[in-house]
């Protein structure tokens, strides 16, 4: 199958080379308010990436009936109603962390990386190769969260997932926390120095001077 | 896209038939889960009761256990500060307090809300020779943004503080939803509610760990500060828990 080639481009695609956040600057928003832990930003990544491939599945599945003038609405009404389901189960199954969350998991319906992809790419790609953009997409989303998430919880907590790595000297070990890095505009730091790392990897990415 | 005709009649049709479908989706969600969610909630509160009564390392876990074990919900007449048979099967002091039967107007304070329960809840907790350690009284009052809810935990003496604990506020993260920071939380340990009987427990600046009566404010959240200030002044005060405290009804 000549498919398989294009799809795994779309799939991995997002992950590196075109990477949501570290290339378009899309969803940084989110990026900094749910790192400081591993754990939220894993959530939130798994949240993101299933709402960005549903939505991108049934507005491409309906592509052809939704009429141009009201597509936008009509994608926030899909996107908003997956945002609200999720928050539902998260709800129900995961309490604790759906109190961390509050407001971020409903923060999703704007989140740019799911209008963008539902509107660049759902509305004109069948419905399976927009299912695997958005699961790529919200992958290459989920990479930086939890990179981010990564250095800030170790860093800034000396924990992983809550477990004691580094122990911290208000316990008895002998790591200072970097109060800093708990802080959310942090990211903003971290996310810089992601983009520069990929793109001294990746010098193609680099925008040509104006 | 094709260059078909867009008519105002499909338009709409599409836009209505996408809005059922995600109407049912989403209340279908809701309604499925519904259940589940209010046990969440339910489990919440009693973690944060169970947390209040110092039983948390005891429970490990077994948070509906625990608190079957050791902790009993009474409700108290606040005008005479007796115990009062649980006025219905499912009767909910934040509830009753808009219900005509049970609602008694707030005057005289500005603790952030105009009515309130004839009849409160206490959770008594018990150690197991059954002898009574810990008072936990539902407390709440406005903060910066909104009522913030919490139960204070008290020793059998009904005067000694041990914990004070929110668990539905919505204060500014880092200022005033640091009422959750543990070493705040810490500093109610020891402290005492009255002097002479009268109240005076005091949210004020400043370093008070060897002053009984006072906790330091919360540096960059002063109205969240006097909002915790309000809410233990009516509560432990004439018009709430203070005739039940002073009569020490769980004694006799």
């Amino acid at each position: 199958m000549a498919e398989t080639k294009e799809m795994k481009k779309v799939l991995l695609g997002p992950i590196l080379d075109n990477n949501p956040i570290a290339l378009q600057v899309l969803g940084v928003c989110s990026a900094l308010a749910i790192t400081t832990k591993l754990e939220t930003a894993l959530v939130m990544a798994l949240a993101l990436t299933t709402v960005t491939a549903f939505s991108n599945l049934f507005i491409s599945l309906i592509r052809k009936q939704i009429p141009s003038s009201v597509r936008i609405i009509i994608q926030m009404t899909i996107i908003a109603s997956l945002v609200i389901v999720v928050d539902q189960i998260l709800k129900a199954y995961s309490y604790e962390i759906s109190k961390q969350l509050s407001v971020f998991v409903g923060l999703i319906i704007t989140n740019c990386i799911v209008m963008g992809r539902a509107e660049a790419y759902a509305m004109k790609s069948p419905p399976l190769m927009s299912f695997l953009d958005g699961i790529g997409n919200g992958l290459g989303y989920s990479l930086v969260l939890i990179i981010i998430g990564t250095v800030k919880e170790l860093l800034g907590f000396g924990t992983l997932l809550g477990f004691e790595i580094l122990p911290l000297i208000q316990n008895g070990g002998w790591y200072q926390g970097n109060g800093l890095l708990i802080l959310p505009f942090s990211s903003f730091f971290l996310i810089g120095g992601l983009i520069w790392a990929i793109r001294t990897i990746r010098p193609a990415q680099v925008e040509p001077k104006e | 896209m094709s260059a078909k005709k867009e008519t105002l009649g499909k338009t709409i049709g599409v836009v209505v038939a996408v809005c059922l479908v995600c109407s049912i989706i989403v209340s279908g969600a809701a309604v499925g889960l519904r259940d589940l969610q209010q046990t969440n909630v339910a489990i919440d509160k009693q973690s944060n009761i169970v947390e209040a009564a110092g039983l948390s390392e005891l429970a490990a876990g077994d948070i509906a256990g625990t608190f079957d074990k050791y902790i009993e919900e009474k409700f108290v007449n606040l005008e005479t500060g007796q115990y009062v048979e649980k006025p219905t099967k499912d009767y909910d002091m934040y509830k009753a307090a808009k219900m005509p039967e049970y609602t008694v107007k707030v005057t005289g304070s500005n603790v952030g809300f105009q009515q309130r329960a004839s009849i409160a809840s206490v959770y008594i907790v018990k150690n197991d020779a059954g002898e009574v350690t810990r008072l936990i009284l539902p407390v709440h009052g406005s903060g910066l943004w909104d009522l913030m809810y919490g139960f204070l935990a008290i020793d059998s003496d009904g005067n000694t503080v041990r914990e004070l604990i929110y668990y539905q506020q919505k204060e500014t993260p880092g200022l005033g939803g640091e009422v959750l920071n543990p070493k705040w939380k810490a500093k109610w340990d020891g402290k005492k509610l009255y002097n002479d009987g009268e109240v005076a427990i005091q949210v004020k600046k400043g370093d008070n760990a060897n002053n009984p009566y006072a906790v330091d404010a919360l540096s960059g959240a002063t109205l969240t500060s006097n909002g915790v200030q309000n809410t233990l002044s009516y509560w432990v005060g004439e018009n709430g828990y203070g005739p039940y405290l002073k009569n020490q009804t769980w004694k006799s």
